[in-house]
């Protein structure tokens, strides 16, 4: 996320390095730099401009910093204005205190409401509330279907009245239905539109004007350049909205929309969406202080840990514990138990952005692949139970069987072998650690590079 | 059927040259729905909002200096051109100026349009009667940049030419995604190869193109799940589905079309570079540039990646797909409010 604007900034920070103090020279060289990757990464041109600003006249303010050099002096007091240009506090969904939820989606054609939607259908379900979604886009051929089928994979209830009924009178009636259903919370999923379009903007005010919705939320595609502070601003003016959903977060979005959309409208985000899969990991709730630390490169450890929370149930803690205890050490079973909670936490790659500090990891470019969590549970899944509980059974012939059962190779079986040998030793090291649960957890993160790890295992071996 | 369409381009062309196109535009207008008056009016957002700054920075009197140019600069980042792009394309219009020695800033916008010109290239239009039988066009794109809904414009665009379209549903992943198509085929009269939801996309695409040969097709367009391009897996699986045409049918894909989202930024690039190495791309079609503020990101894709812009999609109706005209497009963009087409 947001890749090459943090290797824009980390590039200039680097620069300032060696540099005695902070002068009026470096710091506006810095800012040239600044203001180039903003602007590439389609951060809005007046926000850009306004942002260099500030943070010029804060660094040439020469606020005392005691003895932090000029490099840090200066990402500190950009990560400070990045949380504050994404509106310093995370705002929530608000909940209606009284009566049915509901929920607005609105934006352009292809930003992602119907996914999002289901997205927050699931979210609300996590929560224990009684979603139902409603199909209002009647313009977009098999629209409602989509929805229809998206319920089906959430076990969300789809109110629906075909493509022939005025969205307005469906918004209207389905919260009527909620109401005589006992569902707490409506989703209304509208037609995409263009900002431009002043009929079916209409439409909109006529949808709001008649369900009179708790939240009207704004959905964005956080790839979009320049134009994305006009649609906001449009969309705001029209409806008043209460705050933006931005989606495809995975898509590298350079995070122009991310910087620009708060500061030019004041309405906050809400939530992020990644992943084209609908699981309720994939819908985060927005920090600003968590993003921006995530675009200066230092991770962002909070939402890893409660990510990691939200897929691990207390019983499989104590479970674990229990077995850490006993001395005994893990299994494949816990491994696949892990691999399951791995791939509950969300896309991968998006994990490992996460990871604090991760540019400064002696392993460089750390991408995860999927298929090697594929691989690991198909081979884990082609042996017998007895071999799952005791890995020394694994001789060469049964190996082979797995290898093939599996369609991996015996070396693959072998490396798979060696992690979870590895994973034990480390948590021998460690059993007095506080947290047992995270032990085991980073322990199964895929190896990032088959290749840095090997000879180190050579080594290990001949050693032995 | 050949002759009319290089008489109904020849005719947007002569709209677009700027002076004497005042009596050749209404004429192509009353036949084609007006081709040039359309984009115009559907790039009046992008003139409106920044190209016109521009008129207004052009003015007689005012000198060219460097303010000017960096103000220039700033209106086209703007509009999604891009620091790159924008730098290279400041570079040649300040040693245009300097070689023909201009000094006033009524004179900048011709160099301008020549220079933008300059960077999109040649026209390559999209084969309207395909040479090849079946004619095969694969279409790709990130999530929701409108890769479906260009299938249906361009299979309907095919028929009205007369040809046997088919319809390769290889979008299995996404809900209800075969049904979008399905309906867009009834509309254009094509008939549409389904594999089921969760079915291989790539055994869905080897069945079509074997259909699109038994049934003689004129033209297979194979539709694919939108994926983001830093998903490795799923543009390898792209990769396979390119494969796999080939194999079935010799010099498949003939055609390699990514589907870009006009009001996306900068990213369209990368996405460009990452969809090309999967399956090298041979055209570009940028949507929604009826709603977008920002027409730039057409140069900066042909400018950065060499891809050249073959159709735009300027609206909802299913005739609002268009073979890129550059020339149009730049008289579009620098049209003023009162030019009469």
């Amino acid at each position: 996320m947001f890749e090459s604007l943090n290797e824009r900034l980390q590039s200039t920070f680097k620069k300032l390095r060696g540099q005695g103090k902070l002068t009026e020279s470096n710091i506006s060289d810095s800012l040239r730099e600044v203001r180039r990757a903003f602007l590439e990464a389609d951060v809005n041109y007046k926000v850009t401009r306004d942002f260099i600003e500030r943070i010029k006249t804060r660094a040439l303010g020469q606020e005392v910093m005691g003895s932090l050099t000029p490099e840090l002096q200066i990402a500190r007091i950009i990560g400070e204005e990045l949380t504050q240009l994404m509106g310093a506090e995370a705002e929530k969904i608000r909940i209606a205190p009284s009566g049915p939820t509901v929920v607005m989606l609105v934006g352009l054609q292809g930003a992602g409401k119907t996914t999002v939607a289901a997205k927050l259908a699931l979210k609300f379900r996590k929560e224990g509330r009684t979603p139902l979604l409603v199909a209002a886009d009647v313009y977009r051929p098999a629209a409602i279907r989509q929805l229809q089928i998206l319920g089906e994979q959430t076990e969300t209830p789809v109110f629906s009245m075909g493509t022939d009924v005025s969205p307005v009178k469906i918004a209207k009636a389905s919260v009527t239905e909620a109401l005589a259903h006992g569902q707490n919370c409506v989703i209304v999923d509208t037609a995409g539109r263009l900002h431009i379009n002043e009929e079916l903007m209409g439409e909109l005010r006529g949808i709001k004007d008649a369900v009179n919705p708790t939240e009207i939320l704004l959905v964005v595609d956080a790839m979009t350049g320049q134009d994305a502070v006009n649609v906001a601003e449009n969309f705001n003016n029209d409806l008043d909205i209460d705050g933006v959903i931005l989606t495809k977060m995975d898509g590298d979005a350079r995070g122009g929309a991310a910087l620009s959309i708060r500061h030019i409208t004041d309405k906050p985000i809400k939530f992020i969406s990644i992943g084209e899969k609908i699981e309720a990991a994939a819908l985060e709730e927005f920090y600003p202080e968590r993003m921006s630390s995530r675009i200066l490169g230092q991770g962002d450890f909070q939402t890893l840990i409660e990510k990691a929370e939200d897929v691990f149930s207390e019983d499989q803690a104590r479970e674990l514990e229990r077995k850490l205890s006993e001395n005994k050490g893990l299994d494949f079973n816990d491994f696949l138990t892990q691999l399951e909670q791995i791939r509950n936490m969300g896309p991968l790659d998006q994990l490992v952005d996460l990871i604090p500090f991760k540019n400064q990891l002696p392993v460089k470019n750390l991408k995860p692949d999927e298929s090697h969590l594929n691989y690991a549970k198909a081979a884990i899944q082609s042996m017998t139970p007895e071999e799952r509980r005791d890995p020394t059974l694994l001789d060469r012939s049964r190996k082979l069987r797995i290898a093939k059962g599996s369609g991996t190779t015996v070396n693959q079986i072998n490396t798979l072998v060696n992690q979870l040998r590895m994973m034990n030793r480390m948590l021998n090291q460690q059993t007095a650690m506080a947290m047992p649960q995270m032990g085991p957890k980073l322990g199964a993160l895929p190896r990032p590079k088959r290749k840095a790890k090997k000879p180190r295992r050579r080594k290990r071996r001949k050693s032995r | 059927m050949l002759k009319n369409l290089l008489k109904r381009r020849d005719k947007s062309r002569a709209a677009a040259e700027g002076g004497d196109s005042s009596q050749a535009a209404p004429e192509s207008g009353a036949q084609q729905g007006g081709w040039f008056q359309r984009l115009k009016s559907s790039l009046a957002k992008t003139r409106k909002q920044l190209f016109s700054r521009l008129s207004g920075l052009l003015q007689i009197g005012r000198k060219i200096d460097e303010e000017l140019m960096e103000e220039i600069e700033e209106i086209l980042i703007q509009s999604d051109v891009g620091v790159e792009t924008t730098l290279r394309l400041m570079d040649n219009v300040r040693a245009a100026v300097k070689a023909k020695g201009l000094g006033d800033a009524s004179e900048l916008e011709s160099v301008l349009k020549a220079e933008i010109l300059n960077l999109l290239g040649e026209d390559t239009p999209l084969a309207c009667v395909p040479a090849e039988s079946p004619y095969t066009i694969l279409v790709l794109g990130v999530n929701g940049a409108g890769k479906t809904t260009t299938i249906g414009k361009l299979a309907s665009r095919f028929r009205s030419e007369g040809q046997h379209v088919i319809v390769a549903a290889g979008d299995t992943f996404r809900a209800a995604a075969e049904d979008q198509l399905a309906i867009w085929c009834e509309r254009a009269g094509a008939e549409l190869i389904r594999g089921g939801e969760q079915a291989e996309p790539a055994s869905v695409v080897f069945d079509a193109v074997h259909a699109a040969q038994h049934r003689d097709a004129d033209v297979l367009i194979v539709d694919t799940a939108g994926r983001l391009h830093t998903k490795k897996p799923l543009m390898d699986e792209l990769a396979k589905i390119g494969r796999v045409m080939g194999r079935a049918h010799e010099g498949a894909p003939h055609e390699v079309l990514l589907v870009i989202d006009g009001t996306v930024g900068q990213n369209a690039l990368i996405q460009a570079k990452v969809f090309n190495e999967a399956v090298p791309i041979t055209g570009v079609a940028v949507t929604k540039l009826d709603g977008t503020a920002k027409g730039g990101i057409v140069i900066a894709v042909k400018a950065e990646i060499g891809a050249p812009v073959k159709l735009i999609g300027i609206g909802e109706r299913l005739d609002d797909l268009r073979d890129f005209a550059a020339a149009d497009f730049v008289a579009a963009l620098f049209a003023s409010e009162g030019t009469e087409t």
